[in-house]
């Protein structure tokens, strides 16, 4: 017996695989399955995060629902995934902010986005939030630099903290039977399987989503988001680069680094999140794990909002609507930053970590 | 969908689909008719993994290479020539092909499963399984512009000297119809899940077997056609039968109900009693003898028994093992005499000879002085905790079935080629297969012969 009860029904699951096997060339969870007789948390944990939800395995399951074996194991992953972000979340006080996720990050982000807007207009006069500001140095007539640059490394900082204790929490406990160091070559292994989605193709011929045919879009649009952030994170980056190493302030012409990765990446975050929330709306209710509905939906939100109103800010910002706009994209950004540790981006990093332990696995089996 | 097709497909399993695209892409209208609901669409080929086809080298997915005079002679020897070697040699050239026509229809190979090494160099295993496999054919199929019903019970066929005219049917919301087709394509499948049919030939032993497949592998396609003249083939008694866990379900357990671990252990029948030589052959050329053998025991009920320092031998089971800390305590849990089980353990334990135990080859591990002998693989079982699997006879599929000619056109009683009947898939598997099996062959009669039986059904079709 297991801590709960969805981690019961993924031992069932991972027992009935287990004496079947024909799934073994679909993706990483059964190989991984298949290195293992019986399952700890850790095992099932680790297995439910190396699961992409990919769907194939679901339709083409034998024993899959109606059938009584009642096998159902992207639904199932998901569920225990998605505990699994609240078990290891650090500080464990705010674990609770997983269950009911949508309600606490859209609280968070109107809070933000609220915050940025009238601590705009308390620290300014009206004249100011509403005015034309163009040149170098324009956004920073609402805000400071130097303030925006320590609330921002603050809430940054705050995140990377959060989510390096949350997952050094799980890397532990999935850390069985082959210990807990990481060689470069498996995380090299894992950074190729994670970058191209290697395992959301459902064996090679696509993915499932809202029926049995493998007609899913949702690699692409999760490459269009997840570059699209990266992009924005790099045009940031750069601009701070540019700002303390050569004293070039912001806002930048449409032709300089910042705005092209910037601009690239902002469709990125606007295309990507609006196919995949889309996808999330077609799927086939049987693959959904409906309770983590609102956390999905929470983190495809704020992408969303973080990449348009960094593009309205792109189009109007040498108009009167700079100034709310800066606040609102401020506070977008802002809410991304200091949720990330207990929303749906974790994702990214369990998953990671789980691809990283997958190739060390397979390294330690084949000998090399 | 129309009332007259050029060709009706009878089934929706491998040699259905794959009579059907062959009939459609050789220009014929085409549909299929599944008695089953949509879940359980493809009767047996739902629980299958692989196909045996000849090839002359290695591929990406083959180890080496695997003759058309090798599978014959595998044929050969699980069958004791009880084959019709003109259409055994004919399906066998024709499974070289199918390896990449099966492909060009979207199903995908993969390397042999972990647990299955030993078929790595003769059989193709599909990506995803059974399922997977069928998933692609109706793909292409529907693609192709192929009509599908499921849940369309065939309740008659009308035929007249030989010729099919049309097939009635009953729908469960469109309601009574009749479909008229220029031929005909049986591929429904063989009557193991017809409990008073099998009761027949096996009295009422046929109660405590268990049905591998769905429940809608009823035959009764074969039999409206062997009660309409066309001749039968095979012996009625004859099966694909293995020994699977007796805590299964009635119907559809599929693979994961087997059980591999009666080379390492002993088993016993309901009086704790050895009844057969449990190391008489590597375990994959054997594992089709037991479910026929467990169906002769007493209550068609068998036990394995074995051991805790075998349990990591062979693949982890859906059931778990029943334990005891003694023999005693297991024979009780198992509702077997307690006494007969320790005399039998401990004669067997005194019986074996000092080996070197390597169940990958006939070791010389085995035992002296008692009958039956177990002639390999034979150690003592000393080590608590005690282990057993109850097991039963599990129906794979029947060998009763219609006789066919290379081109897969039914033979009517009096001998006479049927004009526009064909037969595909286990409804004719009898033709090859006399008795016995080797793994994966069930599959390759049905691609092979569908994709005949398609191509030749809409040839007469067009002309």
């Amino acid at each position: 017996m297991h801590g709960t009860r969805i981690l019961d029904e993924a031992d069932r699951l991972m027992t009935v695989c287990n004496s079947c096997r024909y799934c073994e060339g679909l993706c990483a969870v059964f190989p991984a399955m298949e290195m293992r007789r019986a399952f700890s948390d850790g095992d099932l944990n680790y297995l439910a995060n190396l699961c992409h939800a990919c769907g194939a395995c679901y339709v083409d399951c034998q024993f899959s629902p109606p059938h009584e074996f009642n096998v159902n194991v992207p639904k199932t992953l998901a569920v225990a995934r998605a505990e699994s972000y609240a078990a290891y979340a650090w500080p464990k006080a705010l674990s609770g902010a997983f269950a009911r996720n949508g309600l606490v990050i859209s609280i968070v982000a109107a809070l933000s986005m609220a915050a940025f807007i009238f601590g705009f207009a308390a620290l300014n006069d009206s004249s100011v939030l509403f005015g034309v500001h163009t040149g170098p140095g324009a956004f920073y007539r609402l805000m400071p630099h130097n303030a925006m640059a320590a609330l921002f490394s603050a809430a940054f900082l705050f995140a990377i903290l959060a989510l390096v204790m949350s997952v050094r929490a799980f890397w532990r406990e999935i850390g069985t039977p082959i210990g807990g160091r990481a060689d470069g070559g498996s995380i090299f292994r894992a950074i190729r399987d994670a970058g191209e989605l290697r395992y959301l193709h459902g064996g090679g011929v696509g993915c499932y989503n809202e029926d049995d045919k493998p007609t899913d879009r949702r690699k692409l649009f999760h490459h269009l988001t997840f570059y699209g952030f990266l992009l924005c994170f790099a045009a940031t980056s750069v601009a701070t680069l540019y700002h303390y190493l050569f004293g070039r302030e912001a806002p930048y012409p449409w032709w300089d680094l910042p705005v092209v990765l910037g601009t690239l990446g902002g469709i990125g975050l606007i295309v990507g999140p609006v196919g995949l929330f889309a996808a999330k709306m077609q799927r086939d209710p049987a693959l959904l794990d409906e309770i983590s509905y609102g956390m999905d939906v929470g983190f495809i939100a704020m992408l969303f909002l973080t990449g348009l109103t960094g593009m309205l800010l792109l189009f109007l910002r040498e108009t009167s609507a700079m100034g709310p706009l800066l606040a609102l994209h401020l506070g977008a950004v802002f809410a991304l930053f200091i949720t990330m540790p207990y929303g749906k981006f974790v994702h990214g990093i369990y998953r990671f970590a789980a691809l990283v332990r997958y190739a060390r696995e397979r390294r330690s089996e084949t000998g090399s | 969908m129309s009332s007259k097709y050029d060709v009706l497909v009878i089934g929706g399993g491998n040699a259905a689909l794959c009579a059907a695209i062959a009939a459609r892409r050789s220009g014929a209208s085409v549909l299929v008719l599944e008695g089953a609901p949509k879940f359980y669409r493809g009767g047996n080929t739902r629980h299958t993994r692989n196909m045996r086809c000849a090839h002359d080298a290695a591929t990406e997915i083959l180890t080496g290479p695997y003759t058309e005079e090798e599978f014959w002679e595998d044929l050969l020897r699980v069958t004791g020539g009880q084959t019709d070697e003109v259409l055994a040699r004919h399906m066998i050239r024709e499974s070289k092909d199918i390896l990449n026509w099966i492909v060009e229809q979207g199903v995908r190979w993969q390397p042999s499963l972990g647990g299955t090494l030993s078929l790595g160099r003769t059989n193709s295993f599909f990506l995803g399984g059974g399922r997977a496999m069928l998933n692609a054919l109706y793909l292409t199929a529907e693609r192709l512009g192929v009509d599908v019903e499921y849940d369309a019970e065939v309740t008659d066929l009308v035929i007249e000297d030989g010729m099919f005219l049309a097939a009635r049917l009953k729908r469960p919301v469109k309601g009574e119809t009749e479909i008229r087709a220029t031929s005909l394509v049986a591929a429904a499948g063989g009557f193991e899940a017809n409990i008073a049919w099998l009761k027949q030939y096996w009295g009422e032993a046929a109660d405590n077997f268990l049905i591998r497949g769905t429940p809608y592998n009823r035959g009764s396609i074969l039999k409206m056609l062997l009660d309409k003249g066309v001749q039968e083939v095979g012996d009625p008694t004859q099966c694909h039968a293995v020994a699977i866990d007796a805590r299964a379900p009635k119907f559809d357990g599929g693979i994961i109900t087997r059980h591999d671990s009666v080379v390492f252990g002993i088993v016993v029948n309901k009086h704790a009693q050895r009844f057969y030589d449990e190391g008489e052959d590597i375990w994959p050329k054997r594992y089709a003898i037991w479910g026929r053998l467990v169906a002769a025991q007493p209550d068609q009920i068998a036990y394995i028994i074995f051991d805790s320092t075998v349990v990591t031998s062979f693949m982890p089971t859906l059931f778990p093992p029943i334990a005891g800390q003694t023999v005693a305590e297991l024979a009780s849990k198992l509702d077997l005499e307690p006494a007969a089980l320790e005399k039998t353990v401990a004669e067997f334990n005194a019986a074996v000879r000092p080996g070197t135990f390597d169940h990958t080859i006939l070791d010389d591990c085995r035992t002296e002085g008692i009958t039956p002998a177990k002639t390999h693989w034979a150690r003592k079982i000393e080590t608590p905790p005690y282990l057993a699997y109850p097991v039963r006879p599990g129906i794979t599929f029947t060998y009763l079935g219609t006789r066919v000619t290379k081109e897969a056109r039914m033979l009517m009683a009096d001998g006479k080629p049927s004009a526009n009947m064909f037969a595909a898939g286990e409804i004719m598997a009898g033709n090859v297969l006399g008795k016995g099996y080797a793994a994966g062959m069930g599959m390759t009669i049905g691609s092979v012969f569908g994709r005949i039986a398609g191509r030749e059904a809409a040839k007469h079709a067009r002309n």
